[in-house]
């Protein structure tokens, strides 16, 4: 327990140092929304907001976890590889990224509702929402990150392997998201948000048992 | 070499393709005998889970194993898995021609089937990315775990939670026990059956035609 907290530090000291990179998280999602919000050109319908909302948030997430293992030298990898357990390393990004991932998304609504307006009547179930999105897409690409970084470091093998497998985490957030959107009661979501959870511990816990088979060399 | 399954195989599929053909089946007015497609769709679809859990349980071995043999095993099964989810994807357009007039829909286990074989696709571009046997076999097997767990996902969970025009999910008939007469069984399970043999025929003599080229321990 302790090397996770002392490792999801290092990797946010890591972070602060260059703070470049966490600048260039932000002014990746502010501009990707201000290309949205030039092209649509006016009033949306809530379903192309939302549609415009998660697939900002899932390309920012694309890029924030491909740092995560991608820019890692190896004899740095041996030093972990040497002081930690498998499980600790894969635990603290899972953990790290989801918190960092997190708080881009607060950025992304804040700047996207600035920009494009606010259609969502449910703001707690969107958050919600939002927030265990983040998760699953912090661990499903955690370890997609950790697959492409040992088969040659490329962002678009990346892609390659993430897109397929992120596709049911989207469509049950966009389900949800459009939910909160028409006002209905939130008796209905309670079902897809179970699964999102159970989707989330699916992926968190596949990640766990398979990336000590990455990490072996 | 004949064996006692490949004799058993040609019976079935040959009782399947012409008692497919000519032997009763309800006929309704608008779908006519299209149901007839049930014999040889389905089957594409079983066969496909039956290969990939075959590559599934050669990648698990060779991860406790580190035999190279299991990965060869785990490669040469999804490939031939691949060829039975495209003819699957086929039959049904054909049949969702005929019935909803439309070549595809955007239906939650039409989507989910087609995002399977991309993600399985993605699979080989990752093998193809690694030239070492044993860092690509490694590499591939943890992958091809994370996209059998998911490919569950978008075929048998996903269609559950949304409506589906599909049959068998959203409340239409289709595999529940009283929904298929005793006729339509007596074709359906040798069709089924038929087709998973072949499909470890053709997968038997694939690991032959590899091990008479590059013979593996």
């Amino acid at each position: 327990m302790r090397d996770i907290k002392t490792l999801i530090f290092k990797e946010a000291r890591l972070e602060w140092k260059q703070k470049s990179m966490m600048g260039g998280m932000v002014l990746y999602v502010v501009s990707t929304v201000f290309v949205v919000y030039l092209t649509a050109k006016g009033l949306v319908s809530p379903n192309t907001w939302l549609g415009f909302y998660w697939v900002i948030l899932l390309f920012a997430s694309i890029q924030s976890s491909a740092r995560s293992f991608m820019h890692e030298n190896p004899a740095r990898n041996l030093y972990y590889f040497s002081m930690a357990s498998p499980v600790s390393i894969i635990l603290s990004k899972m953990i790290y990224h989801t918190v960092f991932l997190s708080l881009t998304c607060l950025v992304h609504l804040f700047i996207y509702t600035l920009l494009t307006g606010y259609p969502v009547q449910n703001s707690l179930l969107f958050i919600t929402v939002s927030l265990l999105g983040c998760w699953g897409f912090a661990s499903t690409f955690t370890l997609i990150s950790a697959i492409s970084s040992r088969a040659g470091a490329n962002t678009t093998l990346m892609a390659v392997l993430g897109f397929p497998v992120i596709l049911p985490l989207i469509m049950v957030c966009t389900r949800i998201s459009i939910q909160a959107t028409s006002g209905l009661d939130v008796s209905v979501s309670v079902k897809f948000v179970l699964a999102l959870v159970a989707l989330n511990l699916l992926s968190s816990t596949l990640s766990v048992i398979l990336f000590p088979y990455l990490w072996r060399e | 070499m004949v064996s006692w399954w490949k004799i058993l195989c040609i019976a079935c599929l040959t009782f399947a393709l012409i008692g497919g053909f000519l032997l009763p089946v309800p006929a309704l007015p608008i779908l006519h005998e299209s149901i007839r497609n049930l014999y040889y769709h389905v089957p594409m679809w079983f066969t496909m889970m039956f290969l990939m859990s075959v590559s599934l349980y050669h990648s698990i071995k060779f991860l406790s194993s580190n035999q190279i043999r299991h990965d060869l095993w785990a490669d040469l099964s999804a490939r031939i898995s691949m060829v039975f989810g495209t003819l699957g994807l086929l039959t049904g357009m054909l049949w969702a021609r005929h019935t909803w007039t439309a070549w595809w829909v955007n239906d939650t286990k039409l989507n989910g089937s087609a995002i399977t074989m991309l993600a399985y696709l993605a699979y080989f571009v990752l093998r193809n990315s690694m030239d070492e046997p044993q860092k690509r076999a490694r590499i591939s097997a943890v992958y091809n775990v994370f996209a059998y767990v998911f490919m569950l996902v978008f075929i048998m969970v996903l269609p559950r939670l949304n409506d589906s025009l599909h049959p068998g999910n959203g409340g239409n008939p289709g595999f529940v026990s009283y929904d298929l007469d005793n006729t339509m069984r007596m074709v359906f399970y040798p069709a089924v059956l038929g087709f998973i043999l072949l499909s470890w025929w053709i997968l038997r003599l694939r690991i032959a035609m590899s091990d008479h080229k590059t013979p593996t321990e």
